[in-house]
């Protein structure tokens, strides 16, 4: 007989029993000392992996802060700092199509996330008390949409009769819903201390209120993860704007724009009749796209740290499952 | 009860258990894990049974209706379309709409299968989903497995915090740093022309295409992909090492009997994901970088049904090449569990 094991997979088990493994400050007693031969190789290899994620981004940064004249020098990106400032920015934000696509990707990001967490972690908490009515009937139901799918067409399809085209909502509804943060979410809801959920409904706590005051404060962690899941897909967002509204620039989110300026080599309107031949020559080009692959890094990069912690506590029993 | 032993078990299950007794009272002394429906405990009269369906439904009605929103988005956005999947078997008109298309039976089919179009966008399908196998999947163990000798917590946070970063980063950004990097003004050719060596603009090199998706592949996901295997690590049994060690086990012999053993199951797990997943390489990523190498080299399964499909109003056709897709896809997701059962293992759902 065959059992669907994902949600199993999914609960904490191995890693609940066991605690996970302590590390002493130390090496441990049993274990022999390092050769320096490993030791080095074992420098080189994570030194080398942390430059090759750090360098790109540094050189990156550098040029969207450098001069015309830094960026002849090196003949592209620039390595070492050399005559920096701030003009790109300025140009940047003279820039309308980027100030508006930035604001474009605050709001969808804002308002989609809103939706999504609502509806995850309602969904979540629906399914998280084992053996409510039709549970089991209703996970089938979200699962199965992760194996088995439309396509692009039929979906594009069914947006555009619903009426989506150059709509926002094209760009949110169609994947509000990540089955997979809902399985981790409610793996975690359903570890939630079965005392504490009994003693809220002694007190006359209704189902809202256990899951408001009760279960969503003691599952920060996996709810600060998932928040940040959904808030980058939305900030990434980039062929939904290509498929439903590729003709209406006010409405491209920056990665569109991105994908414009410095995939496509398109000019930035505004630059290209000023950044050539007139008063903005100072600034190049380059220093420009650098500027605005920046800017769609920036908020990544600046909430980042603060789940990051959380990865290894709230995802772990989640990324089991990949 | 032997329904127990059954479930795929946990904290999780035997929290909610206690947690159902309680409130209804009942004492369920046989309950079915795998079905979710009570089974008759004996100690009740035969009538209450249908009072006890007719209860959890009052019960949970409140639980029921905090699930909507989200069944109301799948079946909306996800349930539809899967049956918007007839417009692959229609001369699908938008302004007519799905239902009332002409229907041409298999002819989207037949044209599709006589395409070499189509089957350079197959070819090249596999071909980049087996290169990724072989250079991307180990990437992310063997790091694992380094990360894991790391002795210093505060080392072992950092590497990962950074490795971790570009998984959140999007396939524009990935390829525009790509494209400063390797790309004909790029870091690389800057080098080789200052030195007055032949420059090589890999961004357009069809040749090479799939060596550099693989790598955009790798720099985007494998630090991401570490956080499950340093998982499956830190759930091995830390005496094992050490009783190993008492025997006379060197470092080797520990990671070969100890660590991989340790490793095996997420490791098939995850190769059964990989191969489900087979036909999905990268759309986004392709398809930004489709204009740059030509499409002969870039053109995979889900970007010959964007451009075949919605570029040229011919959407019956693309539909038709996903339909292809999904059919594949789902016997290697089957095919690939098969593999995972022969192996002992329990894969994606289990036997």
């Amino acid at each position: 007989m065959t059992e669907l094991g994902i949600e199993g997979a999914l609960a904490p088990r191995a890693l609940a029993k066991t605690p996970p493994r302590k590390r002493a400050k130390g090496r441990p007693v049993w274990e022999e000392p390092p050769t320096k031969a490993g030791q080095f190789g074992k420098g080189t290899v994570i030194a080398v992996v942390l430059a090759v994620v750090l360098v790109p981004l540094y050189c990156v940064v550098l040029t969207s802060f450098s001069t015309q004249g830094a960026i002849n020098r090196a003949g592209g990106l620039v390595l070492v700092p050399h005559g920096l400032t701030f003009d790109a920015y300025r140009q940047v934000f003279e820039n309308s199509t980027v100030t508006r696509a930035l604001e474009v990707t605050f709001g969808i990001t804002i308002v989609g996330t809103l939706i999504s967490m609502v509806v995850s972690v309602l969904c979540a908490y629906g399914l998280s008390r084992y053996r409510s009515f039709a549970h089991r009937t209703i996970l089938m139901t979200l699962i199965i949409t992760m194996f088995v799918s439309g396509g692009l067409i039929p979906t594009f399809i069914v947006v555009t009769e619903l009426g989506g085209y150059d709509q926002y909502w094209a760009l949110i509804l169609p994947n509000a819903v990540s089955v997979f943060n809902i399985l981790v979410l409610r793996s975690f809801f359903a570890g939630t201390a079965v005392d504490l959920i009994d003693a809220a409904r002694i007190d006359g706590a209704g189902e809202w209120r256990i899951l408001w005051s009760v279960v969503l404060p003691t599952s920060r962690a996996v709810t600060a993860v998932i928040t940040l899941f959904y808030a980058v897909g939305y900030w990434n967002t980039f062929f939904g704007a290509m498929l439903y509204m590729p003709a209406d620039q006010q409405k491209w989110p920056i990665q569109y724009v991105l994908y414009q300026y410095v995939n496509l080599g398109m000019t930035m309107p505004g630059v290209a009749n000023s950044g050539y031949g007139g008063i903005h020559q100072q600034s190049s080009p380059l220093s420009l796209s650098m500027a605005v692959v920046v800017l769609t890094v920036l908020p990544i990069v600046i909430v980042y740290p603060f789940v990051q912690k959380h990865f290894a506590k709230g995802m772990l029993t989640g990324a089991i499952k990949g | 009860m032997a329904a127990i032993t059954t479930g795929g078990g946990g904290p999780e299950r035997a929290n909610a258990l206690t947690a159902d007794a309680a409130r209804t009272g009942a004492l369920a002394a046989g309950p079915d894990l795998d079905l979710g429906v009570p089974e008759d405990s004996g100690f009740r009269p035969a009538p209450r049974r249908r009072m006890t369906w007719r209860s959890r439904l009052r019960r949970d009605k409140t639980l029921l209706l905090m699930t909507l929103p989200a069944i109301a988005l799948v079946i909306v956005f996800n349930y539809l379309p899967m049956f918007g999947v007839i417009t692959s078997f229609e001369f699908y008109d938008p302004l007519v709409g799905v239902l009332h298309s002409q229907f041409i039976g298999l002819d989207n089919f037949r044209q599709l299968f006589g395409d070499p179009l189509f089957w350079t966008a197959v070819e090249n399908t596999l071909a980049i989903s087996a290169v990724q196998l072989i250079l991307y999947f180990p990437v992310p163990i063997v790091l694992a497995l380094l990360l894991n000798t790391v002795i210093s917590n505060k080392v072992r946070a950092f590497v990962s915090a950074v490795v971790y970063l570009p998984h959140f980063f999007s396939w524009v950004l990935v390829v525009s740093i790509f494209l400063q990097m390797l790309g004909g003004a790029g870091l690389l050719n800057t080098f080789l022309i200052h030195h007055h060596i032949t420059p090589w603009n890999v961004m357009t090199d069809p040749g090479t295409f799939k060596l550099l998706v693989t790598s955009q592949a790798v720099w985007k996901e494998a630090g991401w992909g570490l956080i499950v295997f340093l998982a499956a690590l830190a759930a091995i049994d830390p005496t094992l090492y050490e009783a190993a060690a008492a025997d006379g086990a060197g470092r080797w012999r520990r990671m070969w009997h100890i660590t991989l053993p340790g490793m095996k199951g997420v490791i098939i797990l995850m190769l059964v994901l990989r191969l489900g997943n087979a036909l999905t390489v990268g759309f986004e990523q392709m398809l930004i970088q489709r204009d740059a190498v030509g499409h002969e080299a870039a053109d995979v399964l889900d970007t010959f049904a964007f451009y075949y499909g919605i570029g040229t109003n011919n959407y019956g056709y693309g539909a038709a090449a996903g339909l292809f897709k999904s059919v594949i896809s789902l016997l290697l997701i089957y095919g690939a569990n098969r593999l995972a059962h022969a192996f002992g293992e329990d894969g994606l759902y289990r036997k």
